[in-house]
């Protein structure tokens, strides 16, 4: 009943489990189950994202939008179904998962820089280690993307001199730094005060404007409207909406996604 | 007085020895306890088992028990090595037990995020341990390491009571039964041991100035 929108030129998202693969989509999701024990926190998932497509995932506390973008690079075992991405599911184990990782970049509600290394070390050291990249082209690479977030600046601090929204920025370029195919960010503004938000915002659209593939899990509203080619809503460990932004927040076809609207935007 | 005086070589020599024996049980311990805290955070439960009962079954032994057991039971089995190589073993072993608790609370000590960042970016088990968790670790515990740096300094004069005569308290002994001037003889030696806990709490407090994490 929800979600079947076949919106032309837009990459689908389906529902319905019987689609076949789309050649488009860097990440695909067919009838993902997640168990946490006996608890069933992800029931049938099904979702794709299209290369250079950006997806923002809003949906109430609980509902299973940090453990979906954790499924996708395996910080989360899946029970059942599959994930693909770029064309290759992913992995259990091994190196070969470590790869796989890489091309998914992760942005935290809380960060999670490395407190013992710099700015730089924080963003080269990835770049130095897991692509094998020389110490001058990953420094180089770290300053080149610091610069982009706004933070070349504060290069040689170490993050605890950092207030939450710089951090957050130089650990959107530490996610760039392994040139991932897609970036999945869980809350990224969640955890900052109200004045930094607007600065990782602004760093994530002009991600968007140049075609980063992106995965955001967001209660900013306006974020959604302005750079997301498609919203899904999710209540309870399901999908119940997936829809364009202007349809999704103007017309809500579903009716907790228009209670859950109602109650987000009144705030 | 004169005793020490005289006797200053003796001191000397002794100290060193001591200063040896500490140096080597804590390397030895040190690398066993790292490889028994990997077994004990690694996702193979058999190793994760096995090092747990390591550590809970040797650190329940005292170190007295476990020294003669090395020195004098083994021989009996046919084991026999050097005095001195079979003591800093025993206590390398006992010691490691202790190094492996510290350093688990030390990893404890490293925010969950960021080990699940460093997975996220492609660094494989080993690498998160020794680019995120050990160098965080380390720094959270140098204070407790340098605990158990002093009491393995203290306790190395246990090795005297298994036959171990150069180091410290056993040419103390020997002196005490040259001279049988044991207050002057072991408040020497009291000294020299005191001086050895003073300079590594000190080292201790300055490198946890200069390495401290901020968060
Ligand atoms: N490691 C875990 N163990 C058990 N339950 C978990 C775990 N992680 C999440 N959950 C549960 O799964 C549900 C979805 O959580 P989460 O994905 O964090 O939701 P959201 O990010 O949408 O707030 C919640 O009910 C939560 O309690
Ligand atoms: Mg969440």
């Amino acid at each position: 009943m929800f979600g079947r929108t076949k919106a032309q030129n837009r990459p689908e998202v389906t529902i319905t489990a019987q689609e076949d693969s789309n050649s488009n989509s860097l990440i695909r999701i067919r009838n993902l189950n997640k168990y946490f024990d006996s608890f069933h926190c992800l029931f049938d998932i099904n979702l794709d994202v299209a290369l250079g497509e950006v997806v923002v995932v809003i949906g109430p506390s609980g509902s299973g939008k940090s453990t979906l973008c954790r499924c996708i690079n395996r910080l989360e075992t899946i029970s059942s179904g599959v994930i693909e991405v770029a064309g290759k599911p992913v992995p259990a184990e091994g190196r070969e998962l470590a790869q796989l990782r890489a091309q998914a970049g992760m942005v935290f509600q809380s960060f999670n820089l490395f407190s013992h290394l710099t700015v730089r070390q924080n963003v080269a050291l990835a770049p130095i280690k897991v692509r094998r990249l020389s110490k001058d082209r990953a420094n180089a690479l770290a300053m080149e993307l610091l610069g982009r977030v706004g933070m070349a600046d504060h290069a040689h601090k170490h993050p605890g001199q950092l207030s939450g929204g710089q951090q957050q920025r130089v650990a959107i370029a530490r996610a760039l730094a392994m040139e991932p195919r897609v970036l999945l960010c869980d809350e990224p503004t969640s955890a900052l005060d109200p004045e930094m938000i607007q600065e990782v915002l602004d760093v994530l659209t002009g991600l968007a404007a140049e075609g980063m593939t992106m995965l955001v899990v967001t209660h900013e509203m306006g974020f959604a409207r302005k750079a997301a080619d498609r919203v899904v809503f999710m209540d309870g460990g399901r999908v119940l909406d997936v829809a364009p932004p202007e349809q999704f927040f103007t017309n809500p076809r579903n009716d907790r996604a228009a209670d859950f609207l109602a109650k987000v935007l009144t705030h | 007085m004169d005793v020490i005086a005289g006797n200053l070589d003796v001191f000397g020599q002794g100290l060193l020895i001591s200063i040896q024996i500490s140096v080597s049980t804590f390397v030895l311990a040190g690398g066993l306890g790292l490889l028994l805290t990997v077994c004990r955070i690694s996702p193979v439960l058999p190793l994760r088992l096995a090092a747990t009962a390591y550590v809970e079954l040797v650190r329940s032994i005292p170190l007295l028990v476990l020294l003669i057991l090395f020195v004098f039971g083994l021989p009996e089995i046919g084991l026999v090595g050097p005095l001195l190589g079979t003591a800093v073993v025993a206590m390398s072993l006992y010691w490691a037990t202790f190094f492996s608790e510290t350093m688990r609370s030390g990893v404890r000590a490293v925010p969950q995020g960021q080990i699940e960042a460093a997975r996220a970016l492609g660094f494989t088990f080993g690498q998160v341990l020794r680019l995120v968790v050990l160098p965080q670790a380390l720094r959270t515990i140098i204070q407790p390491l340098a605990s158990l740096l002093i009491a393995i300094v203290l306790n190395s004069s246990l090795a005297a009571a298994v036959g171990v005569t150069q180091e410290l308290t056993g040419q103390t002994q020997l002196l005490d039964q040259r001279y049988a001037q044991p207050l002057v003889t072991f408040g020497a030696a009291a000294i020299c041991y005191v001086a050895m806990a003073f300079i590594i709490g000190r080292s201790a407090g300055y490198l946890d100035r200069r390495l401290a994490v901020q968060r």
